[in-house]
């Protein structure tokens, strides 16, 4: 057995986990925290993306032990007192979504990206959501909402 | 995945005694590759030896004419240092064209190297800039060390501190991306430096290989027409549902021409 702490969503917490528990798996089972999705389970499809000290990662490709003594940030940590990000505010907006199944590892990625480039180009789009399968969209309105996203961040 | 113990050394000494005293154990580092493997069952290590946090496995520094990464520099830092863009962009943009955001986010140069999946993007750069990787136990010239499909010259407990590259006069690499994998179905990385041209294939092969022909041919005239009558045997090539080995041997071709062209500055 593993002893992890890590910090999700600005809150501690101390467990004792089998030592091959995925942090995907630690953040539903253990902690409750089912926006963060499991599509794949191969590391392709993002849905299980979440943030590792500020970073996008595949939390269905990662032991928890991995991230023993991190911050992460989930879909349920995005809203701030009862109000939406303003990622989940233009993907509502937007209606970037049809199911809604790979919608937490969008927005997460999107928050990725817009850290990393908070005025990305519709090429930008494509490429910084790589990592993150759509079966419904098309992706005519995530990448919408991608680009209100960008204007409501930089305060517009 | 199976039953296993994960454990998290202080350094990479820590970690070389511990692989040398438990020899079922496995390094981990982005774990890219091998968690998904541990998922398949395809491997089953006793222990996971995670040396992603070592901080003495994270520097990237331009040192004796010669560009530095650490094994654990995660492919995000090595596509977005500016002391990397500086000193050989090509590097820099061949690790922002591998996988994904999350996957460069994670995985590391060291990880990659040592692995040498047939279709990683790293092992083109590492031969095609003649580099030299470091390990805890000696320096291996990159010509020595990829040995073909998932081989390489590291030993039982061996691990790779680093890796250095000679800083060269210009480079590019060009990759025709596997539409869903995003692995190079061909990539190719032209070099040229202080010893002559160098071009270095991966994808297309069952592991990384110079591809001496071309580098004839550009040594006589460093244009993409030059490739044009360029020998190369399609026979050893891989060839799957993807891609047979002439469409293959076709995209290498086209790598290296559109490689060249970048070297060139021309589109």
């Amino acid at each position: 057995m593993a002893k992890v702490t890590i910090k999700v969503n600005g809150k501690n917490y101390t467990k004792s986990v089998e030592d091959r528990t995925l942090l995907v798996n630690f953040l539903r089972d253990d902690l409750g925290l089912t926006g963060t999705h499991v599509g794949c389970d191969t590391s392709q499809c993002g849905c299980c993306t979440v943030h590792v000290d500020g970073r996008a990662v595949k939390s269905c490709t990662l032991v928890v032990a991995q991230v023993d003594g991190a911050q992460v940030v989930t879909i349920e940590g995005m809203a701030k007192k009862g109000k939406l990000h303003p990622i989940q505010q233009a993907f509502s907006e937007c209606h970037g979504l049809q199911c809604g199944f790979c919608t937490p590892g969008m927005i997460m990625a999107t928050a990725g990206l817009l850290k990393d480039n908070p005025s990305p180009t519709d090429e930008e789009i494509y490429k910084g959501l790589e990592g993150n399968l759509c079966r419904c969209t098309g992706y005519i309105n995530i990448v919408k909402a991608v680009k209100r996203s960008a204007k409501l961040l930089r305060g517009k | 995945m199976y039953a296993l113990n994960y454990v998290r050394p202080k350094s990479v000494a820590e970690a070389a005694k511990f692989l040398s005293a438990h020899p079922e154990a496995k390094l981990l580092s982005g774990g890219m590759t091998l968690i998904p493997t541990l998922k398949q069952r395809l491997a089953k290590p006793t222990h996971l030896v995670d040396i992603a946090q070592l901080a003495e496995l994270r520097k990237v520094e331009v040192k004796g004419g010669k560009l530095v990464i650490g094994a654990g520099a995660r492919h995000h830092v090595v596509a977005t240092s500016a002391v990397v863009k500086k000193a050989i962009p090509a590097l820099a943009g061949l690790a922002s064209e591998i996988g994904d955001p999350q996957v460069r986010n994670q995985g590391t140069i060291g990880g990659s190297v040592a692995n040498n999946d047939p279709a990683a993007d790293y092992p083109a750069a590492v031969l095609g800039l003649g580099a030299t990787v470091v390990t805890t136990k000696r320096e291996i010239a990159a010509e020595n060390f990829f040995q073909g499909l998932f081989t390489t010259a590291l030993g039982e407990g061996e691990i790779i501190v680093r890796i250095a590259f000679p800083l060269v006069k210009r480079a590019a690499y060009a990759k025709f991306h596997h539409p869903a994998s995003g692995y190079a179905m061909a990539g190719v990385f032209v070099a040229q430096t202080a010893e002559g041209l160098r071009v270095a294939v991966t994808g297309a092969g069952p592991g990384v290989f110079r591809w001496k022909e071309a580098e004839a041919a550009l040594a006589k005239s460093l244009k993409p027409a030059a490739l044009e009558g360029a020998k190369l045997d399609a026979s050893g090539l891989n060839s799957d549902m993807h891609a047979d080995r002439e469409y293959r041997a076709n995209l290498v071709r086209v790598m290296a021409a559109r490689a060249v062209a970048k070297l060139s500055g021309k589109k």
